[in-house]
């Protein structure tokens, strides 16, 4: 390596700056969290837990962090049961299938969340007059798809089907080959699906928005709620307790599939 | 034969999710904006109306300034990512990738504790005797565009790592060693050979920051309304959903727009990557 492309002491000063901009929110919202005032104060003033001993002290947020998981937890079920054969026919089968399929998997990205929620306000909640829960359920689903089409599809893209035909030449039926060949060749890539369409559902607001009712809300929007009517730091708090949970899902990704894994 | 229509029954259910429950709520949503006696009216109103096409006006500022700052502050930042050795370079990334893991509210939450009036700034400020009064920070646009900036810097850099890592390092020295300066080397090198990713990383910025709901909800306040906050006022507050699905379609199609435009203007740049 050359020496004046490895050290430029002027980059090396601006990227490192961008990096402190990333990660001082985050520490001051966590220091904020333990400070001893009915406020949000930075730098902290005092020291208490009494705020991350409120969370659970505020039913709404326990019913909600609840709700959010199994919503989180079903709905990117979902996505991956839709998501796994279309990645797979779509890879395997590619010169099949007309080539727009792919743009059409992604296409509840491209569509802007909060007029994605209102339409199914409209659709499910007011014309057929869905129960709260499926329709939020069904809206998570579809917003999380892409994730877990494109992630399946990426970790196919290195898998040799030649392994599936040599077990289907062999003898084995084609569908136990794709259970017993194909799957346990791409579990990293299927947890790694499952963790980022877990955490874009588990973080969705505008979504959610339209579609919660009575009794039925989810974290995020319970935490908006809160910060509208309280200006105490207990959803500071939250959030460090939220950002842990950040932290451990990056060490499984970590573990899986390497942190490169998302730079592509 | 059955083998045939494999490839078919393996993506249907996905299909059909997409046209049951994204597109034909879309469909529907569109088809109440336009009335039959007076089919564009509804647009007609939003334009007409000063309010409405202030709000269009500030978003779309807004967005742009925040795709601007964010290309200022990701570009140097992947580019050290880049060139920088393995080890520290996952340390770098996981920086990068950890705030976009963790929520929007509490990434933008964390802003009104460094501009509220008892925020980080504030205090900075008051002690060493610079203002005597806390300054108005927060509620105003430029807490929008620090939100935003926060919130979508991390998606340009990881947009731009991939490109700028491909790039051969053999072209930066060739030019080095023909007299160019490294900034004339980044400006006539590196730039254009990184535009695929300064592209994609734009289009997921621009678009992220003009359909943005809770950082311009949280920061912004009352008075500085985005399309965003004013289709959820108009729809849940004022129960005017013909307004509302109006301001969903001109956001729809402005997305749409950009998206395409982008794509264009990429394979114009750097025709391979069409």
């Amino acid at each position: 390596m050359h020496a004046d492309q490895k050290s430029n002491p002027l980059l090396a000063a601006a990227a490192l700056a961008v990096f402190v901009f990333l990660q001082a929110p985050l520490l001051i919202i966590a220091a904020a969290a333990f400070s001893d005032t009915t406020f949000l104060a930075f730098p902290p003033r005092g020291f208490t837990w009494d705020w991350f001993a409120n969370i659970f002290e505020v039913s709404a947020f326990r019913r909600t962090f609840w709700l959010s998981l199994q919503l989180a937890f079903l709905a990117t079920t979902i996505s991956l049961m839709l998501g796994i054969p279309a990645a797979y026919a779509m890879r395997k089968y590619g010169v099949r299938l007309p080539g727009f399929l792919s743009t059409v998997f992604v296409l509840p990205i491209l569509v802007p969340e909060i007029v994605f929620g209102f339409s199914m306000l409209q659709w499910l909640a007011a014309d057929l007059r869905w129960p709260v829960f499926p329709t939020l359920l069904i809206a998570h689903s579809l917003i999380i798809l892409p994730y877990s089409v494109r992630v399946v599809s990426a970790s196919l893209a290195t898998f040799d089907f030649a392994a599936q035909e040599a077990a289907v030449s062999l003898g084995c039926p084609p569908a136990r080959a794709f259970f017993a060949v194909v799957l346990p060749n791409i579990r990293a890539g299927i947890l790694a699906a499952f963790i980022l369409a877990f955490i874009t559902s588990l973080n969705n607001v505008p979504v959610s928005l339209f579609l919660i009712g009575p009794g039925v809300s989810t974290l995020p929007i319970q935490m908006l709620t809160y910060v509208e009517n309280f200006f105490d730091p207990t959803v500071a708090a939250l959030s460090v307790l939220l950002m842990l949970f950040t932290v451990v899902v990056m060490i499984v990704v970590e573990r899986t599939l390497g942190i490169g894994y998302f730079v592509r | 034969m059955m083998a045939r229509a494999l490839p078919w029954i393996l993506v249907t259910p996905g299909l059909a999710a997409i046209a049951i429950f994204l597109l034909l709520p879309l469909g529907a949503t569109v088809a109440t904006t336009f009335d039959l006696s007076d089919p564009f009216g509804s647009y007609a109103a939003f334009f007409a109306d000063d309010f409405a096409r202030g709000v269009l006006i500030r978003t779309m500022r807004i967005a742009l300034i925040v795709t601007v700052i964010a290309i200022v502050l990701g570009l140097p930042a992947a580019a050290y990512i880049a060139r920088c050795r393995a080890s520290w370079r996952s340390v770098l990334i996981v920086c990068a990738v950890f705030p976009l893991l963790t929520g929007t509210v509490v990434r933008s939450f964390a802003w009104i504790a460094i501009l509220g009036r008892n925020g980080i700034v504030n205090e900075a400020l008051v002690g060493i005797g610079l203002i005597s009064e806390p300054l108005t920070l927060l509620y105003t646009e430029f807490a929008i565009i620090s939100g935003l900036v926060y919130l979508f810097t991390p998606l340009m850099i990881l947009s731009l790592v991939g490109v700028l890592e491909n790039i051969d390092r053999d072209l930066m020295a060739a030019s080095r060693s023909l007299g160019a300066t490294p900034v004339a080397t980044f400006f006539q090198v590196t730039l254009p050979l990184a535009v695929p990713g300064l592209i994609v990383g734009s289009v997921l910025v621009f678009t992220g920051s003009f359909t943005a709901y809770t950082t311009p909800l949280l920061l912004g306040g009352q008075r500085n309304t985005v399309l965003a906050t004013f289709l959820y006022r108009e729809a849940m507050v004022n129960f005017d959903w013909a307004a509302a699905g109006t301001i969903a379609v001109i956001m729809m199609v402005a997305t749409v727009a950009i998206v395409l435009a982008m794509g264009r203007l990429a394979r114009r740049l750097n025709p391979e990557a069409g």
